[in-house]
């Protein structure tokens, strides 16, 4: 790693880490119901949105009616979006012509969409049409991130109250997602993407002379919004196919940076937010530093790998080394403008997050630098994750270390003053087993059928991890994509949407369902000889348990994909 | 004060010793553990293990699969390889087995003494009719029935003494040699146990309990562990432990197409050798273990708990109710100070002092000649004068003393005192009374040939060490909450001594009960002690409830733990014996799932040997070949078991010395050296494997 990689590096850290705070102390007047600043310019159109849909802001659910309320909505939007996919063709807003998307594809795009996952089968440029975009895909990618907070907001106000019922208003939740949190920060980043060169507007495509003498057509589109709220809420859906590689996506240094803070700023502040609610903002910043110290770690491990290189090429005479003359290191997959330490930090915040843009292809790392992208992914997205659902996802985990380590203080295990006991645990292996059924298994049917195996661009581990990789992203609503595997058949477009579903729903489930039993519960007292969970030790144990429960379950997985395939470039072997 | 009249019988031979120094790895409880760990192979009775199960699945396919290749004639290192993998795999299971097997087997040493009491005894019944005698088996006897235990005789079932007035030696139920007083119409000297004998006169008793629900019945299925049913942590771990055996099944599983697609297959037993090291067998085979010893460490210490949720229970409690009489303090008021008024000598106030309790035999009379002897005045301490007339205490005059030759000396009541001796008490005298009042003591007056000399300070004395003991509470973050009758200067005071948290003055038992409602509203559970009727609702209301054996019918009902010792203080232990247990469950679980770390990197590059050579490069520890490896990784997890079993037995230590201090050093020790252990025991084994030309 270079000097100004580690910089850069240590200035995103700083980043994040600065806005945690305001933001999450932002949200957390938000969803407790108390004035905000933007209160004189939202609050009339909240009040507005409840007189529209007749919910009565002060009556609150119980776990069941929550989450009802929560799967009908995403059915409703999955059947909604699924409908303008396969119609386009007939709806205005079509200035290129493109016709319905075919059933497999409308299906996975819609799942894919409305659980936050953003997996792209499709081109954007040469499939969707204007309203297709907007009215489909941005609107889910608002409501998508917004019930991810929703239901985090629910979860934690069942581990923060006690002998309650009620978990809040799901109605009520949404709406203050969305136009509180949303919104205003998509408004104000979307402005600055605007000046610095990303395009909006709704023409049609242009034609344009290169400097070649050819003529291309320029893809155009209302790019700025649609990049906002993808990097905010952790969708990653690019509008333009090559996602943010694209130089009308992501034109400068500074669109750069800016837009590698949003991919992971509402999950960082979510952690802060959640500690604040809970009772313990030291528990909080605990969470935050150990999800910290892994995203670091694998940045670390792929910006090192990446930057240096390939051997079989330097045994060739091309050197790695960086220079004044050029970035060295491999950068196969990876724009010039961008370089290495950013492609791989935006690697390492987009699989975190459960994000999914790409400035550089993940398909071209080396073997060792493709794995960090994938254990981000394995952990189920729960260092600092997507909006909400990192969260939410990271209450399992945090369960799980409670129980296995809580014992060892000489007490049957308790989090925050709330027993853990079976049904807390049937919940939690629950969401533990989705991961490695779904991509595993998924995998193993791909890699030995040729349905699985004919769109792959590349043979032995690489192929392999190429459909791993796909598996894995979609099981985990990451939606980033290996790429080299042709995706937008039957088995994978079926395949794949119906990981999104398991991967969201069964996690969203499993999480209300521990809400609901942990709010009934009445908080114990905090003693001496209390579990604690404000310290390092709880930190560490948090990291073990999700590295060994978590990654290690897809260790065999990796060593035959990525690992391999690192190792045997060593004696020349390429894939 | 009764004279304890000479055992007319024989003390009966059948006793569970006080406190069993035994160990379990005694010839015959390890021989019979080896005998129970093979009838446990039996999979009606492993199905209840479901990791052990599948190790037991796996065993025997790996045998089939080597008497296959057996008989097709397979090259002698494959066979060996099979047949070293399937023993092994057998290994496991048994070790399981054993560790189960092994904290049974004291539990069920100890029920078996205990049965022979029972089926020994008969019972004299009296006709309803006409009250005449009938010899029946003690199992015949019914609720309601009446029965006549003479001395030397087995009191046949649990009951309530309704006629005479007997000694009984309880040594069969509480290891207590030394015989209680039963008569009828008192709280608890009237309830009378089964399988007690009657070591001097006669008793008439009511039976209580049918045959099959007496205190006798329910304590031999408690020690041997028949009821034994999982505990909820136990139930929330054991859906833990099943869901990573199928995430391991499933990653073990879907090894196989890996495989196919990488161009190769990888042998079945190799499949099931990883699925068997991956899967938490160490817990999974130690697990129930560990619940035995924990009921087991309660039964040594003459506890017994009526479920293993309430040993669970005690681990949990944050508060402790405490009787102030008998618990904290002695219960007796003991001498403390002498102090003389009026120009009265120290010396002379002594002497009186000393002189009107020479005969007396009450603790308080004691204690003023313990006192004079420590205070240096030990030669005023002499036998009763020849002549000396013993006044005793009476309610007429409350005051006692002695009679010598028309001289009266005596101590009581300072207005009795003051009254006998005529005119008003000395402003000094008045002084002092009161200010050992208000200390929460009481003063007594101290009265010589008419003259009052002075005042004896009684005082309600802590036990030693129980302000150390509540201090070790503290650290463990347990509250003590001290309950008394006394009024408040007096608890206040021995509050202040004993360094309890907390404290419940002029308090009734019925406050007791609520005070338990309110502590748990607060999130708190709660621990209590008990022995009278008045006391079983309280008890049943507390999270652990320790009945006194020694205390009523009901309150042994109400109560879901006994203590045989009839020992207050016992809760203390209690709560250390319940959190051992849960800190062994956890470090256990801990290490066990650390372990996997080291077996990934153990098995994955030899099974893949052959199709990616360059996965040789995980093989860390260096392991001689693919399938000495694979045979170390199995061969460590059997062991491992074993090793452990000690552990799962003994417990981990616990100290009082905070949750945080206590977790930092748990998972260290438990967590990373779980990862670390495995590392240098598979490769010493391979080591030896290879020595050995074993693969």
């Amino acid at each position: 790693m270079t000097a100004i990689e580690w910089g850069q590096l240590a200035l995103y850290v700083a980043l994040l880490l600065a806005a945690a705070k305001p933001l999450g102390t932002y949200m957390t007047a938000v969803y407790e119901g108390r004035r905000t600043w933007l209160h004189p310019v939202v609050r009339p159109l909240e009040v507005a949105t409840y007189r529209l849909g007749g919910i009565d802001e002060d009556r609150e659910q119980d776990w069941r009616r929550y989450l009802l309320a929560t799967l009908a909505f995403n059915v409703a939007g999955f059947l909604l979006l699924y409908a303008i996919l396969r119609l386009q063709g007939f709806l205005p807003m079509n200035p290129q012509g493109l016709e319905g998307a075919k059933p497999t594809l409308a299906f996975n795009t819609a799942a894919s969409f409305v659980t936050n996952t953003n997996w792209q089968s499709y081109g954007g440029e040469t499939t969707l049409s204007y309203l297709s975009q907007m009215a489909g895909l941005t609107f889910q990618n608002f409501v998508s991130a917004a019930v991810g907070m929703a239901v985090l907001v629910a979860v934690i106000r069942g581990v923060a109250r006690q002998s309650a019922s009620t978990l809040g208003n799901f109605w009520v939740d949404l709406t203050r997602s969305t136009l509180y949190v949303l919104l205003p920060l998509s408004v104000v980043l979307a402005l600055f993407l605007v000046s610095q060169g990303v395009i909006q507007n709704v023409s049609a495509y242009t034609e344009v002379t290169t400097l070649e003498g050819e003529t291309q057509t320029l893809a155009m589109g209302p790019a700025a919004s649609q990049v906002a709220i993808k990097q905010l809420g952790t969708n990653g859906g690019g509008f333009f196919n090559v996602n943010s590689a694209h130089p009308l996506e992501n034109p400068t240094a500074w669109t750069n940076l800016v837009e590698m803070v949003a991919i992971l700023l509402i999950p960082v502040a979510s952690v802060y937010m959640y500690g604040r609610m809970v009772g313990s903002t030291r528990h909080g910043w605990v969470l935050i530093g150990a999800m910290t110290a892994v995203l670091v770690l694998g940045t670390v491990v792929t910006t090192w790998s990446e930057q240096a290189g390939n051997p079989t090429l330097g045994a060739l005479g091309v050197t790695a080394a960086p220079s004044a003359d050029q970035l060295g290191g491999n950068m196969e997959g990876k724009e010039v403008r961008v370089g290495i330490g950013n492609s791989t930090t935006w690697a390492a915040a987009t699989t975190a997050a459960s994000n999914g843009s790409v400035n550089s292809m993940h398909d071209s790392y080396t073997g060792l630098g493709g794995i960090t992208p994938f254990a981000l992914m394995m952990t189920s997205e729960v260092i600092f994750g997507g909006v909400g659902s990192g969260m939410y996802g990271a209450v399992l985990y945090i369960l799980l270390t409670v129980f296995i380590a809580g014992l060892m203080v000489g007490r049957t295990p308790e989090y925050l003053g709330k027993k853990v006991e079976s049904r807390e645990m049937k919940a939690v292996m629950a969401s533990l087993l989705v991961f490695p059924v779904l991509i595993l298994v998924w995998t193993a049917v791909a890699v030995v059928n040729p349905f699985g195996t004919d769109t792959l661009n590349n043979a032995g581990p690489h192929g392999f991890s190429e459909v791993l990789y796909a598996f894995t992203s979609g099981s985990a609503n990451n939606g980033s994509a290996f790429a080299g595997l042709g995706a937008n058949g039957t088995f994978y477009n079926l395949g794949i949407g119906v990981n999104m579903l398991f991967g969201r729903f069964v996690f969203l489930v499993s999480v209300m369902v521990i809400a609901g039993a942990m709010a009934r519960k009445q908080r114990v007292a905090a003693s001496p000889g209390t579990f604690p969970v404000d310290g390092f030790t709880f930190g560490g144990l948090f990291t073990g348990i999700i590295v060994i429960v978590g990654l290690l379950t897809f260790f065999p997985a990796l060593a035959l994909g990525p690992i391999v395939e690192h190792l045997m470039r060593a004696d020349g072997v390429l894939f | 004060m009764a004279v304890v009249p000479a055992p007319s019988a024989p003390t009966p031979q059948i006793t569970v010793p006080k406190r069993h120094k035994q160990s379990v790895w005694t010839g015959a409880i390890v021989r019979q553990a080896v005998v129970d760990s093979l009838r446990k192979l039996s999979p009606r009775s492993l199905y209840r293990n479901p990791i052990i199960f599948i190790v037991e699945i796996g065993a025997l396919l790996t045998s089939m699969i080597f008497l296959r290749d057996l008989a097709a004639g397979a090259a002698f290192e494959l066979l060996r390889f099979e047949l070293q993998i399937a023993l092994w795999l057998w290994f496991t299971v048994l070790f399981a087995n054993f560790a189960e097997a092994i904290a049974e087997g004291r539990g069920k040493a100890q029920a078996d003494a205990l049965r022979r009491t029972r089926t020994q005894a008969t019972a004299n019944r009296l006709r309803p009719a006409d009250g005449s005698i009938e010899t029946v088996a003690a199992s015949a006897l019914r609720r309601g029935d009446l029965v006549r235990v003479s001395v030397g005789e087995l009191i046949p079932g649990d009951g309530e003494v309704v006629g005479g007035v007997a000694f009984v030696n309880e040594a069969a139920i509480t290891g207590e040699s030394a015989p209680v007083l039963k008569e009828p119409g008192t709280d608890i000297r009237s309830s009378v146990t089964g399988g007690t004998t009657v070591v001097s006169d006669e008793l008439r008793i009511k039976i209580t309990a049918d045959p099959g629900e007496t205190f006798l019945d329910r304590m031999i299925a408690l020690v041997e562990g028949a009821e034994r049913q999982k505990t909820p942590n136990e139930v929330a771990l054991n859906i833990l432990l099943a869901g990573l055996t199928f995430i391991f099944l499933i990653v073990t599983a879907t090894l196989q197409p890996f495989a196919r697609y990488a161009g190769s297959e990888v042998s079945v037993v190799v499949l099931v050798a990883l699925l068997v090291t991956l899967i938490p067998t160490t817990i999974g085979g130690l697990l129930s273990a560990i619940g035995i010893a924990g009921m087991d460490r309660l039964v040594q210490r003459n506890v017994l708990a009526m479920s293993g949720r309430a040993v669970e229970a005690a681990g949990d409690v944050d508060t402790l109710l405490l009787d102030k009489t008998g618990t904290i303090t002695f219960g007796n008021r003991l001498a403390a100070e002498f102090i003389a008024v009026d120009g009265v000598s120290d010396e002379q106030l002594v002497e009186a002092a000393v002189r009107s309790s020479l005969g007396d035999d009450t603790p308080e009379g004691r204690s003023v000649l313990d006192l004079a002897r420590s205070a240096g005045y030990e030669r005023l301490v002499t036998a009763l004068p020849a002549g000396a007339e013993f006044v005793p205490f009476s309610a007429e005059t409350r005051m006692s003393g002695l009679r010598l030759d028309g001289r009266l000396t005596a101590k009581g009541a300072v207005d009795a005192v003051v009254a006998a001796v005529g005119g008003a008490p000395s402003a000094a005298l008045r002084a002092e009374s009161e200010r050992i009042s208000q200390a929460g003591g009481t003063p007594l007056a101290v009265l010589d040939e008419g003259r009052v000399l002075g005042l004896i300070y009684l005082k309600d004395t802590v036990k030693p060490g129980i302000r150390e003991r509540f201090e070790e509470l503290r650290r463990m973050g347990i509250r003590t909450v001290m309950v008394t009758g006394d009024n408040r200067l007096t608890a206040a005071t021995i509050a202040r001594e004993a360094a309890v948290d907390d404290y419940v003055p002029e308090s009734k038992p019925e406050d007791k009960i609520r005070l338990i409602r309110e502590e748990q509203e607060k999130g708190r559970l709660v621990a209590m002690t008990g022995d009278g009727t008045n006391d079983a609702p309280a008890l049943a209301q507390a999270d652990v409830g320790v009945a006194m054996n020694s205390g009523t019918q009901a309150a042994r009902e109400a109560g879901n733990m006994v203590d045989l010792d009839s020992d207050p203080t016992k809760l203390i232990e209690i709560v250390a014996i319940g959190k051992q247990l849960l800190m062994t469950r956890g470090a256990l679980t801990t290490f066990s799932i650390a372990n996997d770390v080291a077996k990934y990197f153990a098995i994955l590059p030899a099974a893949f040997a052959v199709t990616y050579p360059a996965l040789d490069l995980l093989n860390l520890m260096r392991l001689g070949s693919p399938e000495s490896a694979i045979l170390s990784a199995v061969i460590f997890n059997a062991l491992i078991i074993v090793a452990l079993v000690p552990l799962a037995l003994r417990g981990v230590a616990y100290r009082p010395i905070g949750a945080a201090v206590l977790l930092r050093r748990n998972a260290l020790l438990y967590g990373l050296g779980g990862v670390i252990v495995p590392f240098v025991g598979i490769k010493a084994i391979d080591v030896l494997v290879r020595l050995a030309h074993l693969a």
